[in-house]
């Protein structure tokens, strides 16, 4: 049995996980609550929000995220990935700074207008 | 010209206030923003966690201040940004300067507060030692690293668990700093729990509670190591206790403060407990006509929260001018035990709709409890929490029904809940 806490929402409920019985989740108030503790002790993964290089902007920097949640084990080669990228204004909400970053099959995208 | 409404200040609770007003029926609705753009704080706050609740989606924080800033366009509200309020009048009348505009005057038939919040500084809670540069509030720090691109340390201790201070320990350690502790001198985190979590426990950071920062020392005019010392039940430092983290940057997360110059000038009634104005039910304050929400009345966890609280605002602020004066004899909500302070501090029941909204913060941690509602000695309601802190605001929706059968004060206190 593991303990965790859920961090999907604010709310942040004590989970326990039954490894031994298909990891089971009680504990949750929520149905995503059980994917995340189930996926937790399986295969954590988390959403990549940071920033990439833009030119041409009021900012120098430029808000991105995954568009889904990635590996855990794979946040530090994201951020390398995206070292490299510089996106030029303007840029729209939604538009991809990075396709299938680090071979995940999700894409990084902007967001916020610049 | 007189404005229906004019907003003071353009982030979240400015942004929801406007539209909320809107749909309500004002026409000439002005937000003046001191910033060049609309978005306040959500600018910078480019990680995820916004908007579960009021859209159902995890959004980052311009994702969601753009969800606003979109609902603008469809609305005859216009935007002065890069100007700064000097004063409110108590005929609303409020004076602004602009590098565009210079000095303007403006008649308002209703004002909303919508001013925010900032930072508490080293300053404000006196750490000894050298004075270098490295030494940030962790908003600043953020605004640097996530707007204007600077990476402002490589060796990180982190003073106060408050959620900004969590956030930057995640964010400097992505950008490749190494952040070597989170220092919190209450036996408690004052964040959400899913931060310490997602922030802290992720990358091995260790949070020392009942701990404080004692010393900075300087090398060169920078930091280059902070004392960091356990501290007793009366948050004293433990002398022996002492541990050194060889550093070159102390970023602070040691609260927020309402930003109310522009009220208290005003005459506007302060709660020294929220320092924020004291409002009644619909986020009106001490003078008439005149509303607040958002950060500038109590310092909130979630930007859902705010949003919620801000288009009752704005509601209550078209109601005010197509309506006229709320009526009603005001009631007080008095602190019980455990209770920090309430927002609203007043409610005038005959204003109440179906339900009013009450935030309120407990003092320490709780398990299992129990949120007693009474009134001149008789209980009107209670509620079960499974555990309460600090550091996440509680929220009560009290029926209008409920309301009626109070005499005098309504009293909130918080009880362990037995243990049957």
């Amino acid at each position: 049995m593991k303990e965790l806490i859920c961090i999907v929402c604010p709310r942040g409920c004590h989970l326990k996980v039954d490894e031994a019985n298909d990891y089971a989740v009680t504990g949750n108030s929520c149905p995503r609550g059980a994917e995340y503790g189930r996926n937790e002790c399986t295969h954590p993964t988390r959403v990549l929000t940071t920033t990439v290089k833009i030119d041409g902007a009021a900012y120098r920097r430029c808000p991105v995220r995954t568009e889904r949640a990635i590996d855990k084990s794979l946040l530090f080669k994201a951020m390398d990935a995206l070292n490299g990228v510089t996106l030029h204004a303007p840029v729209h909400v939604g538009d991809v700074a990075l396709e299938n970053v680090c071979g995940t099959g999700v894409n990084v995208i902007v967001t916020r207008e610049l | 010209m007189t404005y229906d409404l004019i907003v003071i200040g353009g982030g979240p609770a400015g942004l929801a206030a406007a539209v909320s007003a809107s749909e309500n029926g004002l026409k000439n609705i002005l937000i003046v923003e001191r910033d060049r753009e609309l978005g306040g704080i959500l600018n910078q706050c480019i990680h995820n966690g916004f908007g579960l609740h009021r859209f159902k989606e995890e959004l980052s924080g311009p994702e969601y201040a753009r969800r606003f800033i979109e609902m603008l366009k469809n609305t005859a509200v216009s935007v002065l940004t890069d100007a700064m309020v000097l004063d409110i009048a108590p005929d609303r009348t409020v004076r602004v300067v602009s590098a565009q505009h210079g000095y303007q005057t403006l008649a308002a038939k209703s004002v909303v507060l919508a001013m925010g919040c900032r930072e508490r500084t080293r300053g404000a809670i006196g750490i000894p030692g050298d004075r270098p540069s490295g030494v940030f509030t962790a908003g600043t720090a953020q605004r640097y690293l996530n707007l204007e691109g600077y990476m402002c340390g490589r060796r990180v201790v982190i003073l106060g668990s408050g959620d900004i201070g969590l956030i930057m320990a995640r964010r400097m350690t992505l950008e490749g700093a190494k952040v070597l502790a989170c220092v919190e001198v209450m036996p408690y985190s004052g964040g959400l729990t899913r931060n310490i979590v997602q922030c802290l426990h992720d990358f091995d950071i260790p949070l020392y509670l009942s701990h404080t920062v004692t010393d900075i020392t300087a090398t060169n005019g920078r930091v280059s190591s902070v004392t960091v010392a356990q501290v007793d039940e009366r948050r004293a430092p433990i002398p022996g206790t002492e541990m050194h983290f060889d550093c070159d940057t102390l970023l602070l997360s040691v609260g927020l403060i309402p930003e109310n110059e522009l009220t208290r000038a005003a005459g506007i009634a302060i709660d020294p407990r929220t320092n924020g104005p004291v409002v009644f039910e619909n986020m009106e304050t001490s003078m008439p006509g005149v509303f607040a929400c958002g950060n500038v009345v109590h310092v909130h966890d979630l930007v859902d929260y705010v949003s919620a609280e801000s288009e009752r605002a704005g509601k209550a602020a078209a109601r005010f001018v197509l309506n006229g004066d709320a009526q009603g004899e005001p009631i007080e909500l008095h602190n019980g035990n455990a209770v920090s302070y309430t927002v609203p501090q007043k409610l005038r029941r005959e204003n109440v709709e179906k339900v009013a909204d009450v935030f309120f913060r407990v003092r320490r941690i709780f398990g299992a409890s129990v949120i007693n509602v009474t009134s001149g000695g008789q209980a009107l309601a209670s509620y079960k929490r499974e555990r309460m802190a600090p550091g996440e605001m509680e929220h009560l929706l009290l029926p209008a029904a409920l309301l009626q059968k109070a005499s005098g004060e309504i009293t909130i206190s918080c009880e362990e809940a037995d243990c049957k």
